[in-house]
């Protein structure tokens, strides 16, 4: 009964999404007269609803392993522990999927309960374009992807799930990431409706910037977690692979990046119209490419998508018709909308167009290295385009970026001198230039890695800058979020080149009893057993780890091998100081040793403030909190205010009133 | 979405790993595929070569980030072959002759490879174009506004 329940309320959903649709199209014609137009509301609203009921009910399908419906049965088990059957609703293709769908019915539902700011006229094509991206993602699920559908013979027992999706990281990287992903979709169909009903202004600009912060919160969480979850389950310390499925997560949040400075310009100061309506329609069409390149099955091998091409030449069609449909659309109408306010090079607007291109620049770079290898593929041409290709490359537009951004919130609105500057500038080019000398003394370190740790101290001096001199109560909390969030890079790019520069490794085969010496820390190989768990066996290793003359701490890394299905994983184990982490993974058994001991593989980094890149990743988040707690803030008090000054103004109309009552009396006393 | 790369790799490797496992109790693991060379330099060198190397059977990793069997066999490679006096470069052109460009990630120009050189460059073109553009008109706009208010 579940499955169908579930069903029908897709199936529903997918009707309000016609209706959301049709009658937001209609209040755009008629100018939101027609009868029809108050109908895209409540279907937005009633649709989200249902959506995520039936993705409740496919969670709950999951929790209690119905194993009469195919997807549960493929890709979960009754030994596995309860979380890993919840977080195992979205560990595949059709529940991932659903928790995409759910998420976009959510974020329309949203706008549509909550927004009432917009004039009607831009929120009927507003909520059109929502329905109609909608619809499309509900047509892909309930025609190739059905999550809900039923096996002929129920299963005996279930597949299970990867081993490796079977941690914690699952609970907490997927949803937060397509919050972010699909919650761009709000921004790409505010930015249609307002680019159709030629509402670019800053007002407009007011109402997009908390669904684009928003959004931008959740993708910097997620792409922050799954950098992390990566690093300890993965089992070797590396925290970004510059793998496809990564980038596609990387690219919406460069779009976005620049989409919310873009956004704040057009609050601000009404210039950058068309550049932010171009960034809302990037921002999206990037999260639909990653969908694609994720769900398409195009990553394991161009011929494997070839042979098998139903969902990826739908999402395909879909990507199509969305970019393609929305550029047409930009074209037409980007003539009609101006430019907006000028200003001068040397102004903080300059310095945010200066960066935007930057951060477009980067994008191209990504999106390039990781088309351009499928590309080749098509033809039977293999290339492989890595950490040695993204990295300078992105480089040389990263770091021209990183310097902007230092001086970038010094600047004044519209024009400024940078002689008001001076001191500031010499400030951060000076600590630049000293740390930059200091490094390439202290010993023999790659480019980038001594340019990164450069440019993060003097980013993190001049992160605070634009404090100085300011009664500190009296700043902004938004500032403060941009003050906190310009600090989360700098102590993430820290935290990146230190790894990169710093890293000590460890490889040995030691028997139980041996001691190994790594940056100053003494490793010793305690014991080895066998242990068990819900669905694996493990061997377990004790370690004892200690630094200088500190009582030694106990580690248990583990070697695990998960039965169902069956696969080895290694369970890192961690110690975590405040100048970085110790890294000990245990491998396999690697012979005997001259006394006849078993020896084992055992492999240990010192990472120096390799934790700071995550730190980062939370600042730069907690950050955009900020910004939306401070916007939301300085919004509910103008509100209050003209809430109160529309009362008065409506007492004083009503005595207005009583005056006409008896005016022949008291006007010509007045 | 990270997992799904790793949903993917455990795809490939799955159904591999189980013959590993097996084969590994057969066949102990080379001898440098887990340990490192005993001279720093010549490790360093070594290490630095094993991350711009592919790891055949992985997901966008490198030799230097993977557990498979594989991996650990081109370690033992570059390390016994950088013992042996190789230089990284020898090593690297020996690997791409057997298992074709596929393998490294060290990106060079060739017949197949040069649009990722030559469109970050139309790219470099391009930025300083629209920055021209956008920022230079600006500043004469700027200066003639100004001119106007005086």
């Amino acid at each position: 009964m579940i499955a169908e329940l579930g069903l029908a309320a897709l199936w529903l959903s997918t009707a309000l999404a016609v209706l959301q649709m049709v009658s937001g199209a209609l209040g755009l014609k008629d100018g939101g007269n027609s009868q029809f137009a108050i109908y895209a509301r409540p279907a937005a609203v009633v649709q989200a609803f249902l959506a995520v009921l039936a993705f409740f009910l496919l969670l709950y399908a999951f929790a209690v392993t119905d194993l009469s419906i195919k997807l549960v049965a493929t890709n979960s088990h009754s030994a596995k522990p309860l979380i890993y059957k919840l977080t195992g609703t979205w560990g595949n293709h059709e529940g991932s999927m659903l928790l995409w769908v759910g998420v976009l019915a959510l974020s329309g539902g949203l706008l549509a309960g909550l927004e009432r700011r917009l004039p009607e006229k831009t929120m009927s094509a507003t909520l059109a374009v929502q329905g109609f991206v909608a619809l499309g993602f509900y047509a892909f699920l309930l025609l190739s992807s059905n999550p809900f559908e039923r096996l002929p013979v129920p299963a005996i027992e279930g597949g299970g799930l990867n081993p490796l999706l079977q941690d914690i990281g699952l609970a907490i990287h997927p949803p937060t990431l397509y919050i972010g992903y699909v919650g761009l979709s709000v921004a790409f169909s505010l930015a249609m409706g307002a680019l159709m009903t030629r509402q670019v202004n800053p007002n407009f600009a007011k109402i997009l910037r908390p669904w684009v912060l928003g959004a931008w919160v959740f993708l910097t969480f997620g792409i922050t977690a799954g950098s992390y979850w990566a690093y300890y389950e993965l089992g070797w310390g590396g925290w970004w692979f510059w793998d496809p499925v990564e980038n596609a997560s990387l690219m919406p949040w460069l779009a976005a990046t620049a989409l919310l400075h873009s956004v704040s310009v057009l609050a601000a100061r009404d210039a950058l119209r068309t550049w932010t309506i171009m960034l809302g329609v990037l921002a999206f069409s990037m999260s639909m490419l990653g969908t694609f390149l994720v769900r398409s099955g195009v990553l394991t091998s161009v011929h494997a998508f070839a042979v098998d091409p139903e969902r990826g030449s739908f999402i395909l069609a879909l990507l199509c018709l969305y970019i393609g449909g929305s550029l047409v659309i930009f074209a037409l109408r980007a003539g009609s909308i101006s430019e907006g306010k000028r200003f001068s090079v040397t102004s903080r607007e300059g310095a945010l167009v200066f960066n935007n291109v930057m951060l477009s620049a980067i994008l191209a770079i990504v999106l390039l290295g990781t088309l351009y290898p499928l590309l080749t593929e098509a033809f039977d041409v293999r290339v492989s385009v890595g950490p040695p290709y993204f990295n300078p490359a992105g480089a040389i537009f990263a770091i021209p970026m990183l310097m902007v951004m230092a001086i970038g919130p010094l600047l004044r609105w519209k024009e400024d001198k940078p002689a008001r500057i001076q001191f500031e500038l010499a400030l951060v080019a000076s600590v630049v230039i000293a740390v930059i000398a200091l490094v390439a003394i202290l010993g023999d370190y790659g480019i980038l890695p001594v340019l990164g740790l450069a440019l993060s101290i003097g980013l993190a001096i001049a992160a605070f800058l634009p404090l100085r001199g300011r009664r500190l109560r009296l700043v902004p909390v938004a500032t403060w979020g941009m003050v906190c969030a310009h600090f989360g890079v700098a102590v993430a790019l820290f935290g990146m080149a230190s790894e990169s520069a710093f890293t000590e490794e460890k490889l040995a085969a030691v028997a139980p009893g041996d001691v190994e010496e790594v940056s100053g820390w003494t490793i010793e190989l305690e014991s080895v057993d066998p242990v068990a768990g819900p669905n694996w066996t493990a061997i377990e290793a004790s370690v004892l780890a200690s630094r200088d003359d500190e009582a030694p701490t106990r580690l248990a890394p583990q070697s695990r091998n998960f039965w169902s299905p069956p696969q080895p994983t290694s369970e890192s184990a961690l110690i975590t100081r405040w100048d970085g982490q110790l890294y000990v993974v245990i491998g396999d058994q690697a012979g005997v040793d001259a006394a006849g001991n078993n020896r084992w593989q055992l492999r240990v980094w010192w990472k120096p403030f390799v934790t700071f890149i995550w730190y980062g990743g939370l600042l730069v988040a907690f950050g955009g909190i900020l910004s939306i707690a401070g916007r939301v803030q300085v919004d509910l008090k103008r509100r209050r205010a003209s809430a109160m000054g529309q009362e008065r103004r409506d007492d004083l109309d009503a005595l207005g009133d009583a005056d006409a009552a008896d005016g022949p009396v008291s006007e010509p006393a007045e | 979405m990270m997992r799904f790369a790793l949903a993917i790799l455990a795809l490939i490797a799955g159904p591999l790993g189980v013959g590993q496992a097996l084969a590994q109790q057969a066949m102990p693991p080379a001898p440098y595929a887990y340990v490192q060379l005993e001279n720093p330099v010549l490790e360093a060198e070594a290490s630095a070569l094993m991350e711009t190397l592919r790891c055949l059977k992985c997901q966008s990793q490198s030799i230097n980030d993977s557990d498979a069997p594989m991996a650990g066999d081109m370690r033992h490679q570059v390390r016994s072959r950088i013992l042996a006096g190789e230089s990284p470069d020898q090593i690297r052109s020996w690997l791409v002759q057997r298992y074709g460009d596929y393998v490294s990630y060290e990106p060079e120009v060739s017949a197949t490879t040069w649009p990722l050189f030559a469109i970050p460059l139309l790219l470099l073109a391009i930025v300083g174009l629209v920055l021209l553009r956008r920022l230079g008109k600006r500043r004469s706009d700027g200066i003639d506004v100004g001119g106007e208010a005086v």
